[in-house]
C-alpha cells in the first residue's frame, strides 16, 4: 500500500517538475526574455538528448557498438522535409513518417548486421551510416550535395518538449521492461541469456529499430528548425558527436546520457569559434573517460527524484530495494 | 582492351597504398584485437612529415619518405603507450571508442596547428613523366609508388619471416600467454608492431601526397578506412591477405570511377566491406573459428 502511495507521489512530483519547466520556458520564449541565442542552444539540447537518449538504449543498454546513428537521422529528416515541404503535409505526418522510415531503415540495417560482434558490428553501422549519406548525395529529387533549403521552421518548443519527454519516457520504460531486462542481459554475456531462452537476435533489432526511430524524430526536428539540411550534415563525425555524449553520460545511464548531452552542447556553443579545440576537447573527453572510467560519469547508475530526496533530507542509507 | 589495361595500372599504384595502410591495421589487429581507428591519421602525419621535410629542409623524395617513417614509428609507439596499453586488459568496445578518440585528437590536432586548408605537394620533389608502352601511357609516380610498396612490403615480409622479432610477433598474435612463458616481451614486441605499422602507414602518406598532389588534415579518414576494408576483405590479421585485399581495393575503385559513377567511390568501398562481413567475416584467406566460451 505504502509503495503504490509512493509510486503516485513519484509520478506527480515528476509530471509537475515537467509541467512547470515546459511553462516556464514557454513564457521566457513568449515573453522574449530567450533571445535567438538561447532559444537555438535549446533546441539543440533537446535534439541532442533525442539522440544521446536513443543511441544509450543501443550502445549503453543492448551493448552493440553502433557508429551509424547519424544515418538515421539524416533518413528521419529528408523523409520529414519531403513530407512537410514536398507534399504540403502537417508536421505531425512528416514526423510519424520519419520515424517509420529511420526505423525501417533500422531494420534493414540492423538485420544483417547485428549477428556480426563488437568491433565488426561497429565497422559495419558505420559503413552503413555512409552509404545512406552517399545515396542521398546521388539523388537529385533531394538536390545530391547541395541539400535542400529553404525548410519551414516547423519545430517549436511544444514540440521539441513533447518529443523528448516522449523518447526518454519510451527508453526508460522500455528498459525497465521485461523486454528490458532481455537487452540488458544481451549486454552483459550474450551466450548465457541466448543459453537462458531469450532471442538474442530479436531483441538486438528490437532495440536497434527503437534506437533508430528516434534517431528520426531527432533529424527531424533538425531539419524544421536550422531551415538547411545537406547529406555532408550528417557524416559519422555526427555519429562519433553522439557517440561522445553516450560514453561520457555512461553506458547504461539515461540520466546520464541526458546530462552529458545537455553539457556537451553547451559545451559546443561555448567553443564555437574554435571548432578544432571543440573537436580535440571530445577527443580527449573520448580517451580519459575510458582509461580512467570506462564505465562513464554515471555508470549504469540513473539520478532520480528519490536520490535528491535523499540529498534533502540529509539521509544517506544505501538503497534498500535493489 | 588497352583501356582496360590501362585502368589496371592505374589502380595497381592506388591498390599499392592500400595495401601499405592495410598491412598496419592487420598487425595490429592479429596481435591485440583492436581496430586501430587513428591509423588512417598516422598516415596523414606521415604525410605531413613528409611535405614539411620536402618544403622546409628541401630534401629528396627518399629522405622525406625515411623522415617520414621515423617520426610516425616513434609516433605508433607512443600513441600505444599512452593510449591503448592502459586499456589492454579492458572490454574491446571501450579499446574501439578510445582508438576513435585518437583518431580525432590527431585530425583535429593537425586542423590547429596547420589550418584545415589542402597544401600542394611540391612538385619539384617529383617531376611527372610519362612513359609510352605499346599504347599505354605509364606515370612516373605510378611507377615510383607501385616500386617502393613492392619493396616495403619485401622488407616486412623478411622481418615477419626471418628475424626474431617477426617470430615474436607471430607467437604473441598466435597466443599472448604462451608467449610470454617463452621468454618473449609482449610489451616490447607490441611496440615493435605498432613502430612497423605506423611506419608503413608514413611511406604510404608520403605516396598519397605524391599520387593526389595535395596532403590536408582530414586526408587520413576515407584511405583508412578503404584500407580497413581491404583488411578485413583479405582476413584480418593476415598478412598477406591485407597486400592482396589492398590491390582489389584499388583496382576495384579505379574500375568502378572509370566505368561507372566516380560518386559511388566511396560506396562501393563500404559495400564490399558489408558484403564480405556477410558472407564471410573471416576474410579471404581467414579460416573460420568457432566462439570459445
Amino acid at each position: 500500500m505504502q509503495k503504490v502511495k509512493n509510486k503516485w507521489i513519484k509520478i506527480g512530483s515528476e509530471v509537475l517538475i515537467l509541467a512547470s519547466l515546459f511553462t516556464l520556458v514557454q513564457y521566457l520564449i513568449t515573453a522574449g526574455l530567450l533571445n535567438q541565442y538561447y532559444q537555438i542552444n535549446l533546441t539543440s539540447m533537446c535534439i541532442n538528448v533525442i539522440l544521446a537518449v536513443s543511441l544509450s538504449l543501443i550502445n549503453g543498454f543492448t551493448g552493440q557498438l553502433s557508429l551509424g546513428h547519424a544515418g538515421f537521422m539524416a533518413v528521419g529528416a529528408y523523409v520529414s522535409v519531403i513530407i512537410t515541404n514536398m507534399l504540403d503535409l502537417p508536421f505531425i505526418v512528416g514526423i510519424l513518417v520519419a520515424c517509420l522510415a529511420a526505423g525501417l531503415a533500422g531494420f534493414i540495417i540492423g538485420v544483417p548486421t547485428l549477428r556480426l560482434k563488437g568491433d565488426y558490428l561497429a565497422i559495419a553501422t558505420l559503413a552503413f551510416g555512409e552509404i545512406i549519406r552517399v545515396t542521398l548525395q546521388n539523388i537529385d529529387y533531394v538536390n545530391g550535395p547541395a541539400g535542400i533549403m529553404g525548410i519551414t521552421k516547423l519545430t517549436t518548443w511544444p514540440w521539441l518538449f513533447g518529443g523528448t519527454v516522449l523518447t526518454v519516457l519510451v527508453i526508460v520504460n522500455l528498459v525497465n521492461s521485461s523486454y528490458g531486462r532481455a537487452i540488458v542481459s544481451i549486454r552483459e554475456d550474450e551466450i548465457a541469456s541466448e543459453l537462458m531462452g531469450i532471442n538474442t537476435t530479436k531483441y538486438k533489432v528490437l532495440a536497434f529499430v527503437i534506437g533508430a526511430m528516434f534517431a528520426g524524430l531527432g533529424g527531424a526536428f533538425y531539419a524544421h528548425y536550422f531551415y538547411i539540411i545537406k547529406p555532408e550534415t550528417f557524416n559519422f563525425l555526427k555519429s562519433f558527436d553522439i557517440l561522445v555524449m553516450v560514453v561520457l553520460g555512461g553506458l547504461g545511464s539515461t540520466t546520464g546520457a541526458i546530462i552529458a548531452a545537455v553539457f556537451i552542447t553547451a559545451l559546443t556553443a561555448a567553443l564555437q569559434s574554435f571548432p578544432a579545440i571543440r573537436m580535440i576537447l571530445y577527443a580527449l573527453i573520448l580517451v580519459i573517460v575510458m582509461i580512467y572510467r570506462p564505465q562513464g560519469l554515471m555508470g549504469n547508475k540513473e539520478l532520480s527524484i528519490k536520490i535528491f530526496g535523499r540529498i534533502w533530507s540529509g539521509r544517506n542509507e544505501p538503497d534498500g530495494n535493489k | 582492351m588497352l583501356e582496360f589495361t590501362q585502368q589496371i595500372i592505374n589502380g595497381l599504384s592506388l591498390g599499392a597504398i592500400y595495401a601499405l595502410i592495410a598491412l598496419g591495421y592487420t598487425m595490429v589487429y592479429g596481435i591485440i584485437k583492436l581496430i586501430n581507428f587513428a591509423h588512417g591519421d598516422i598516415m596523414m602525419v606521415g604525410a605531413f612529415v613528409g611535405y614539411f621535410s620536402l618544403t622546409l629542409l628541401g630534401t629528396n623524395i627518399f629522405v622525406a619518405m625515411l623522415a617520414a617513417m621515423l617520426t610516425c614509428a616513434v609516433f605508433g609507439v607512443l600513441i600505444e603507450k599512452i593510449a591503448y596499453r592502459p586499456l589492454r586488459n579492458s572490454t574491446r568496445i571501450a579499446a574501439l571508442i578510445t582508438a576513435i578518440g585518437v583518431s580525432l585528437f590527431l585530425e583535429y590536432m593537425a586542423i590547429f596547428l596547420l589550418g584545415p586548408s589542402q597544401k600542394v605537394f611540391p612538385d619539384s620533389a617529383f617531376p611527372l613523366k610519362a612513359y609510352t608502352l605499346g599504347g599505354l601511357s605509364i606515370l612516373n609516380k605510378d611507377v615510383f609508388v607501385f616500386v617502393s610498396a613492392v619493396v616495403l612490403m619485401l622488407i616486412l615480409q623478411y622481418i615477419i619471416k626471418w628475424t626474431k622479432t617477426g617470430k615474436a610477433m607471430r607467437a604473441v598474435s598466435l597466443d599472448r600467454e604462451a608467449a610470454v612463458l617463452m621468454g618473449i616481451s609482449v610489451d616490447k614486441t607490441i611496440s615493435i608492431t605498432f613502430a612497423i605499422g605506423s611506419a608503413l602507414a608514413a611511406a604510404a602518406g608520403v605516396m598519397v601526397g605524391v599520387y593526389y598532389n595535395t596532403v590536408n588534415p582530414l586526408m587520413g579518414i576515407i584511405p583508412g578506412l578503404k584500407a580497413f576494408v581491404a583488411a578485413v576483405l583479405g582476413g584480418i590479421g593476415i598478412i598477406p591477405g591485407a597486400m592482396v585485399g589492398g590491390f582489389v581495393m584499388g583496382l576495384l575503385e579505379t574500375m568502378v570511377s572509370g566505368y561507372g559513377n566516380s560518386l559511388y567511390r566511396d560506396a562501393v568501398a563500404f559495400g564490399v566491406l558489408i558484403l564480405i562481413l556477410l558472407i564471410k567475416p573471416s576474410g579471404i584467406f581467414g579460416e573460420d573459428t568457432g566462439e570459445k566460451v
